[in-house]
């Protein structure tokens, strides 16, 4: 069995990640690269006797430090090379793609290139001369339609070929002109002499390319070599990034000319057409809008009718099916609990989020891979930008007001490290579906009459809150990240089937990998914490969950309500916030929840323990403080750290505080 | 004239990148270099930001970072 490494290295859009899954399907694992929550994507291919890992590198532009994702490329090619690199070329867009390719080249690393798309340039009567460029960069050249499998094994059988020809390196290196290439090769001689002492550079085998990169004033490669000696050698005056560049351009449209015909200018009629229709002045606002409302609507009302198929599954016929028969055996009532309200519960609640997920994911795969969701970021970057976001982020919080959970995994949107992790930790105060029924009740008990506008302004809090968060976020916390400002607008596409269920199987796994396995141990300790208490298993009110309600109700005084049965409530609700309301009635002594007369004696025992002042306060309160542990599972997951969810929960704690303080003393003042 | 001055359906050459060294870094690397044709298609509905076509891709810019690109014009289309 041989062994073979390869890295997938590509432009973002050129259909990378399709050819990624037709390579590897389901033999995939997904990780995080070390330090970021870039996702890392490594597969597998076994073809006749070989085993060949492909590691999907983040898509990039270039090789320069600027951006996380070059940093993350550019590392794992210097130190962990890989056999060959599979280098993805966008046909329809072969001078950017291509300046990449010259860089890889410098790397001294073999590689092979695939022209992928070449289905789009067959309709658009554009031949590309594959033995031209194959004279040209002594490396196989191959045309490729990443949608279509039937290519798959021809194509690897090709790639294992390359690599046992002794694959070289491609030999075409740029010719930056004389006097550009007499400054490279002095470098290259003054540094060849420490190369082999600088730890990470150690595999690489290219000193041209990192002579090259201190030329550009490459900030890491400028900190692996600080004395002056290199420096002498070059002039600071000069602008050698620049030159450098231009001389990389002036090839590539030689032999852009040369080798794919006539000017990639043309434009398609129905492309422009659509573009018209969606970024257009007045339409193209409504049109997002409308389709916004639509996923929201597939989401959570039909996700929700699923939900509830899945909830009847667990709660209505397996909780009462396991009960009779348990207590049958005669299991004992703790261990029958445990099985039931621990076990099964916790189950339930990680797949109750899974049609949600699902849906979510095949709405958002769609936008994406027809390249919608581009003009997305690009409509509504003015005002995203205000806040310090990019355009797509209005996305995730959108969806937040259904459920966070969903919404938090589909803050993927944006590749950019900072703005997702603003955009998740923003997310929370978005009011989720599940806080409605808290707002409802309390409303009903002290404002009957302006229910629906406590409750339009408790939303807006909320995205105020958000927005402000954001806002500070970006100029404390993430201060030094720049976004990404200039933004592909990739041509309209019809998706292929396949790719857009590989991308929902894959996020859909993920998430009951990796959230999955949290959000059911959280459940499982609260479950604990909720039915045990110092005399064993007993109920809610004589539980240790008691014990913490009453010992952090003291907090709660400067908002009203710091009595035990308010705190206790809360505290159910890092659960679930469905489940405040429920538990709040049991907490007041309430049996059975449907009788029609305990809805009274709930009003009436919810008016002893708040008065109106306070019950503005606890709404707040419960818009802002800690998100349920469904959430924070995903937050986990999502950012491959505690360190995240942790920060969410004490954060909005905090901000949960402080705004239940001072509407507490603002409504107090003025009731 | 820089890139924001441009009007809609124009082409121009870039002659100049005044940007930070990251920023300027980041349009080399997506084909907007010195001696590169570009051609202003439109603008995104609420004024910001602008799309750009260069070669053969459609880019979009921020306004405030199309100050920092100096160009000449050259056509009106």
């Amino acid at each position: 069995m041989e062994k073979l490494k390869i890295a997938l290295v590509g432009n973002p859009n050129s259909g990378k990640t399709t050819l990624f899954n037709a390579l590897t399907q389901s033999n995939q694992k997904v990780g995080n690269w070390a330090g970021v929550t870039i996702e890392k994507k490594v597969g597998y291919y076994k073809h006749k006797n070989y085993e060949i890992e492909i590691i999907d590198l983040p898509g990039i532009y270039g090789l320069s430090a600027y951006s996380k994702e070059e940093e993350v490329a550019l590392n794992f090619l210097i130190q962990e090379p890989p056999d060959l690199i599979l280098n993805l070329i966008d046909g329809n867009n072969f001078e950017r793609n291509f300046y990449l390719s010259l860089q890889l080249f410098q790397l001294d690393i073999p590689c092979v290139i695939a022209i992928n798309m070449i289905d789009e340039l067959k309709q658009k009567q554009i031949e590309i001369d594959y033995l031209g460029l194959e004279t040209l960069t002594k490396i196989p050249v191959m045309g490729i339609s990443a949608i279509d499998s039937s290519f798959i094994d021809h194509f690897i059988s090709r790639i294992i070929e390359a690599s046992h020809q002794n694959s070289k390196p491609s030999p075409l290196l740029p010719d930056y002109g004389p006097e550009l290439q007499e400054i490279i090769n002095k470098v290259c001689s003054l540094i060849n002499e420490d190369l082999h002492r600088i730890e990470p550079l150690a595999k690489l085998p290219s000193a041209r390319f990192i002579a090259i990169k201190l030329l550009e004033s490459d900030p890491y490669f400028m900190s692996l070599f600080p004395t002056v000696k290199y420096r002498a050698a070059i002039n600071p005056d000069t602008d050698f990034e620049s030159q450098l560049i231009h001389q990389l351009y002036a090839k590539i449209e030689n032999y852009q000319k040369t080798y794919t015909g006539p000017s990639l200018m043309t434009s398609n009629p129905l492309h422009e057409t659509l573009d018209l229709i969606f970024t257009n002045r007045w339409l193209g606002i409504p049109i997002f809008g409308t389709l916004m409302y639509i996923v929201f609507w597939l989401t959570f009302t039909v996700g929700g009718f699923f939900l509830d198929f899945i909830d009847f599954g667990f709660t209505g016929l397996l909780s009462p099916y396991l009960h009779t028969h348990l207590e049958a055996i005669g299991i004992v009532p703790w261990l029958s609990s445990l099985i039931i309200d621990g076990v099964v519960a916790g189950v339930g609640s990680v797949l109750t989020f899974l049609p949600n997920i699902i849906i979510l994911f095949f709405a958002i795969a769609l936008l994406e891979d027809t390249g919608y969701m581009a003009r997305v970021a690009f409509i509504m970057d003015r005002l995203m930008n205000r806040i310090g976001l990019n355009g797509k982020a209005i996305v995730p919080m959108l969806m937040g007001f259904g459920c966070n959970a969903p919404a938090i995994m589909s803050t993927r949107v944006l590749e950019n490290e900072s703005d997702r992790l603003i955009a998740i930790l923003i997310n929370p105060f978005m009011s989720c579906g599940a806080r409605l029924p808290i707002y409802v009740l309390l409303t009903s008990v002290f404002f009957p009459s302006i229910g629906s506008l406590i409750t339009f302004v408790l939303y807006f809090i909320g995205i105020l809150v958000a927005i402000f968060t954001a806002m500070l976020f970006k100029n404390t916390l993430f201060k030094s990240s720049n976004s990404p400002f200039l933004l592909e607008l990739p041509p309209y596409r019809l998706p292929s089937a396949k790719g857009l269920l590989y991308k929902v199987y894959h996020h859909s796994a993920a998430y009951v990998e990796r959230a999955g396995t949290i959000i059911f141990m959280a459940s499982m300790i609260i479950w604990f914490i909720l039915n045990f208490g110092p005399e064993g298993y007993g109920d809610l009110t004589s539980s240790y969950g008691k014990a913490i309600g009453t010992a952090i109700a003291p907090i709660f005084k400067p908002l009203g309500f710091g009595n035990w049965q308010a705190s206790l409530s809360l505290l159910t609700g890092v659960v679930a916030k469905e489940i405040v309301i429920s538990n709040m009635a049991i907490i007041l002594g309430l049996a059975d929840m449907n009788a029609i007369k305990s809805v009274t004696t709930l009003a009436q025992g919810i008016s002893q323990i708040f008065s109106e002042a306070s019950s503005l306060a606890f709404m707040v309160f419960s818009l802002l403080y800690t998100p349920c542990i469904a959430v924070l599972g995903i937050i986990k997951s999502e950012t491959q750290s505690w360190r995240w969810p942790i920060f969410s929960m004490i954060y909005s704690f905090l901000a949960a505080w402080f705004m239940g303080f001072i509407t507490y003393q603002i409504a107090q003042n003025l009731i | 004239m820089t890139l924001d001055q441009l009007s809609l359906g124009q082409t121009c050459l870039i002659t100049g990148l005044t940007a930070s060294k990251s920023k300027r870094r980041r349009m080399m690397d997506m084909g907007l270099t010195i001696g590169t044709v570009v051609l202003y298609v439109r603008r995104a509905p609420m004024g910001d930001p602008i799309e750009l076509k260069v070669r053969g891709y459609h880019v979009s810019l921020r306004s405030d970072d199309a100050k920092d690109i100096v160009i000449s014009n050259i056509s009106d289309e």
